[in-house]
């Protein structure tokens, strides 16, 4: 019978004073008796509208109820066959505007934790179960897919056990997309990542690091030459923006992107025992206030920098992070300046960063996004001393593909256009998904991409629904 | 794993290799570069595509080793693999035919000249490549580009070789003489200084002029934004809107503090690697 207790079992995790210096995991995970424990908050409700918030629909009373009864390896089977990516989901979702801002519990209390359940049961699976027996097609198709970021491998998966023959072509050296180069690991163990892509060769899934489809190899040789009977893409939104103003070329400040992949992809805090550098001053500035920005700002903490300041021209209230990592951010010493708007950077006669100049700002009238605009404040202009300013205001598609490939439509925004449902493009047998096609979203929402085009392609191929 | 068929000590420093690379020999251009990473842990570096063949599936690079990772690369035999290889990346340089191109090499970046050269004679352009170093025995590749060129100006600092003087005197030479050897294009591969100098050599007489800018990179895909440069007043990627660029536009100061980066960190690795050496399982 489900127990009433207001709040979520709360998330063991390490002092903000220790983790803020190293790059291992915030949160510890439950024990089995925390997730016991919170496992019994859930009502079971008549109309478990927590599944409608969950874009992949996974059966949330049903996994939590197995969580309670004790059996583990129902709902470790309950969960992946809604969403392949459980363990990582479970960590980054935006559960609070998800499943949990849903969940009736909300009305009165907090809601059940269901995101650190959905951590818990996919952890106990990824410990205590073997992988996979590995496993060859059983269909004659072959099907490519062009992105290892987790719509293109979740696609995959899904392919390959439908029996399929899927090679995935990823441009950089390692799997994973924005889940290797961008998420750090204390966020996101990238252990976690590499068991999911070990359990994707086993279904037979062949993943070719290094090719660049529309440089290396084009999106026509791929149905002409290597008699490919189907494509997804899901090449992601890798391209960073710039603001525009001046000094943002001067040494010392980068992308949020550049600043992530030299941590992530390239180990920079190994270094010198991992090659490549990045040089982090006593006080970094970020530009910005979504996910990106905090995993800056907070990997910044962790290369040494002693101030940590966000720079965001709106207000808390219209910051898209997580909600977790804004309180883990704050507990670590992140200061926050919000209605603040960078105008310029400034530097020293060798070119290197000395300070950020901004404009306070007031909030005006809704915009077109519903957000209330900001309005800078005459005569407010002042300067942040800093020494490194990373932007992270967003990214867009990249175009080397389109570029190359004549026939796939695109939004004025360099989106590819798909079917919500399929993922189907413009193109016969090329369909698409994630980031590519909505622009910069989610991790679950480029999974249920890639899960819904893997099923349209196998449609379209065998006729079966 | 693209594996070496072929290593020449070019000079104590910069060393040539054939590996096979079936798919970027195909699809590769002249003007356009790779990224390799040569260890676990290691660094993408970008190198010029110096030469391809199709039928072969061999490309051909030259590495100038001055530090960490070119000393790594350098230090391979055939045989042996490199760990990560990929490419083409950036854009083929793009000439109006029928012109004098003359190709300014200086360091690694003569050697970028050979297939750059061999298809602009090819379709019948008037080609000549005006090549530098500070002594004869370190001009890279005389006899190959030879080869591949209507005329081979040698310079050397020294006049123990062809033209005393730097390349970009000889280069003002064939701009003030004769009508035939005065260039219609030049394109200039090399240090940043060499590619500056050349650029305010053509920038009098308007010549068109294209410098292969080699910032620091990391993806070459455009995903990380490192290798932007300023031309013409707009910022550009190096690796997706170039590597080639007009030589009059680009800002060279900028371009060249920002190679400067991490000069002590590299300085760093140089210094571990000396310690440690170069060990071949890693
Ligand atoms: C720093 C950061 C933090 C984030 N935090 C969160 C979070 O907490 N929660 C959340 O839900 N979402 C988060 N996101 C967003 C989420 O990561 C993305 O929405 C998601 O990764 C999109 O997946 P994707 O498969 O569409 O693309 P990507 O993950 O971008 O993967 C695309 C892959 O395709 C490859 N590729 C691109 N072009 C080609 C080509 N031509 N040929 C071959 N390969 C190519 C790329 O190298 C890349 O590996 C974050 C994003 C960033 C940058
Ligand atoms: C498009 C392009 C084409 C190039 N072609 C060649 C070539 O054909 N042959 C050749 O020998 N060299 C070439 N280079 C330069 C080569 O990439 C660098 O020499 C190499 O990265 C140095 O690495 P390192 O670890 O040995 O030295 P480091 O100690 O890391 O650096 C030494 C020098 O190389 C520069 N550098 C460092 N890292 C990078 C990086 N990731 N990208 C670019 N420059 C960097 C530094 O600014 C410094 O001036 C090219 C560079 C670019 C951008
Ligand atoms: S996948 Fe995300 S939205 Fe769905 S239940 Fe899990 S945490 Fe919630
Ligand atoms: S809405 Fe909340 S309480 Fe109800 S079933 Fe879903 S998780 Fe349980
Ligand atoms: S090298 Fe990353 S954008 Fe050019």
């Amino acid at each position: 019978m489900p127990v009433k207790r207001a709040n979520k079992t709360p998330m063991p995790e390490r002092p903000a004073g220790i983790r803020s210096h190293d790059f291992r995991e915030v949160n510890e995970g439950y024990s089995l008796a925390h997730a016991a424990f919170e496992a019994e908050r859930c009502l079971r409700c008549q109309d478990p509208v927590c599944i409608e918030g969950c874009p992949v629909g996974i059966p949330i009373p049903d996994f939590i109820h197995a969580v309670a009864a004790g059996d583990l390896p129902g709902a470790a089977r309950q969960l992946r066959e809604a969403n392949p990516l459980p363990a990582i989901c479970g960590r980054v979702c935006p559960q609070e505007s998800q499943c949990e801002m849903l969940c009736h519990m909300v009305k009165r209390f907090r809601p059940v934790a269901i995101g650190h359940l959905e951590r818990y049961v996919a952890d106990w699976e990824r410990m205590e179960t073997p992988l996979p027996e590995p496993r060859t097609p059983t269909r004659a198709e072959k099907i490519a897919v062009i992105g290892a970021g987790p719509a293109g491998l979740v696609c995959a998966g899904e392919l390959a056990r439908l029996g399929y023959a899927v090679t995935v072509y990823e441009a950089l050296h390692a799997p994973g997309g924005v889940l290797r180069y961008g998420i750090p690991e204390f966020r996101l163990p990238k252990e976690i990542l590499d068991w999911e892509i070990e359990v994707l060769r086993r279904l037979g899934v062949e993943i070719v690091c290094n090719v660049i489809i529309g440089k290396t190899l084009t999106l026509d040789a791929l149905f002409d030459d290597y008699g490919f009977a189907a494509v997804f893409v899901g090449t992601g939104a890798g391209l960073p923006a710039f603001l525009g103003i001046p000094g943002e070329n001067l040494n010392g400040v980068f992308s949020a992107n550049e600043f992530l992949t030299r941590i992530n992809l390239m180990r920079a805090y190994d270094f010198p025992a991992a090659d490549t550098p990045l040089k982090v001053g006593r006080r970094v500035a970020v530009i910005g206030a979504g996910n990106t920005a905090m995993d800056a700002i907070r990997s910044a903490m962790r290369m040494g920098a002693e101030e940590a300041l966000i720079v965001y021209r709106r207000s808390e209230k219209e910051m898209s992070a997580r909600v977790e990592e804004y309180h883990h951010a704050i507990e670590e010493g992140v200061q926050f300046n919000w209605l603040t708007n960078p105008i310029e950077i400034l530097g020293d006669k060798e070119g290197w960063v000395t300070g950020l100049k901004c404009q306070r700002m007031r909030l005006g009238e809704p915009d077109a996004s519903g957000r209330a605009r900001p309005v800078p404040i005459e005569g407010s202009e002042f300067v942040l001393p800093v020494d490194n300013v990373v932007l992270a205001i967003g990214t867009t598609p990249n175009p080397l593909l389109i570029k190359t490939a004549s026939g796939l439509e695109t939004t004025r925004r360099g989106c590819l256009v798909a079917e919500e449902t399929t993922g189907q493009t413009s193109r016969r047998r090329i369909y698409a998904g994630g980031d590519a096609v909505t622009g910069a979203a989610t991790v679950i929402l480029a999974a249920g991409a890639g899960k819904r085009a893997a099923r349209a392609i196998h449609a379209d191929l065998s006729g079966e629904h | 794993m693209p594996t070496i068929v072929e290593k020449r000590v070019l000079t104590p420093i910069t060393k040539l290799f054939r590996v096979e690379a079936p798919l970027i020999a195909r699809s590769a251009r002249p003007g356009q570069f790779l990224i390799v990473r040569v260890r676990e842990g290691g660094e993408r570096i970008p190198l010029t595509i110096a030469d391809y063949d199709a039928a072969t599936g061999l490309v051909t690079i030259v590495v100038q080793e001055v530090g960490a990772t070119t000393r790594r690369l350098g230090a391979l035999e055939p045989g042996e693999t490199i760990l990560d290889m990929v490419g083409p990346l950036g854009n083929a340089i793009e000439l109006a035919p029928g012109g004098h191109v003359v190709g300014v090499g200086g360091g690694f970046g003569s050697a970028a000249l050979l297939c750059l050269m061999r298809a602009l004679r090819r379709r019948g352009d008037h080609t000549t490549i005006v090549m530098g170093a500070r002594r004869a025995d370190l001009l890279l590749l005389v006899d190959e580009l030879r080869a591949v060129c209507d005329h081979l100006e040698l310079c050397t600092d020294d006049g123990s070789v062809g033209f005393k003087g730097f390349v970009t005197q000889r280069l003002q030479q064939l701009i003030d003489g004769d009508s035939p050897r005065r260039p219609d294009h030049v394109v200039a591969i090399g240090p940043m200084p060499m590619m500056r100098a050349v650029a305010e050599t053509t920038r009098p007489t308007g010549i068109p002029t294209l410098v292969s800018m080699d910032p620091v990179m990391i993806d070459g895909t455009g995903m990380c934004g490192g290798c932007r440069i300023t031309v013409g007043g707009e910022v550009k990627f190096a690796c997706v809107d170039g590597p080639c660029f007009d030589a009059h536009r680009v800002d060279f100061d900028e371009a060249m503090r920002r190679t400067k980066m991490y000069v002590r960190e590299q300085e760093a690795a140089l210094q571990r690697l000396e310690t440690e050496g170069i060990c071949h399982a890693g």
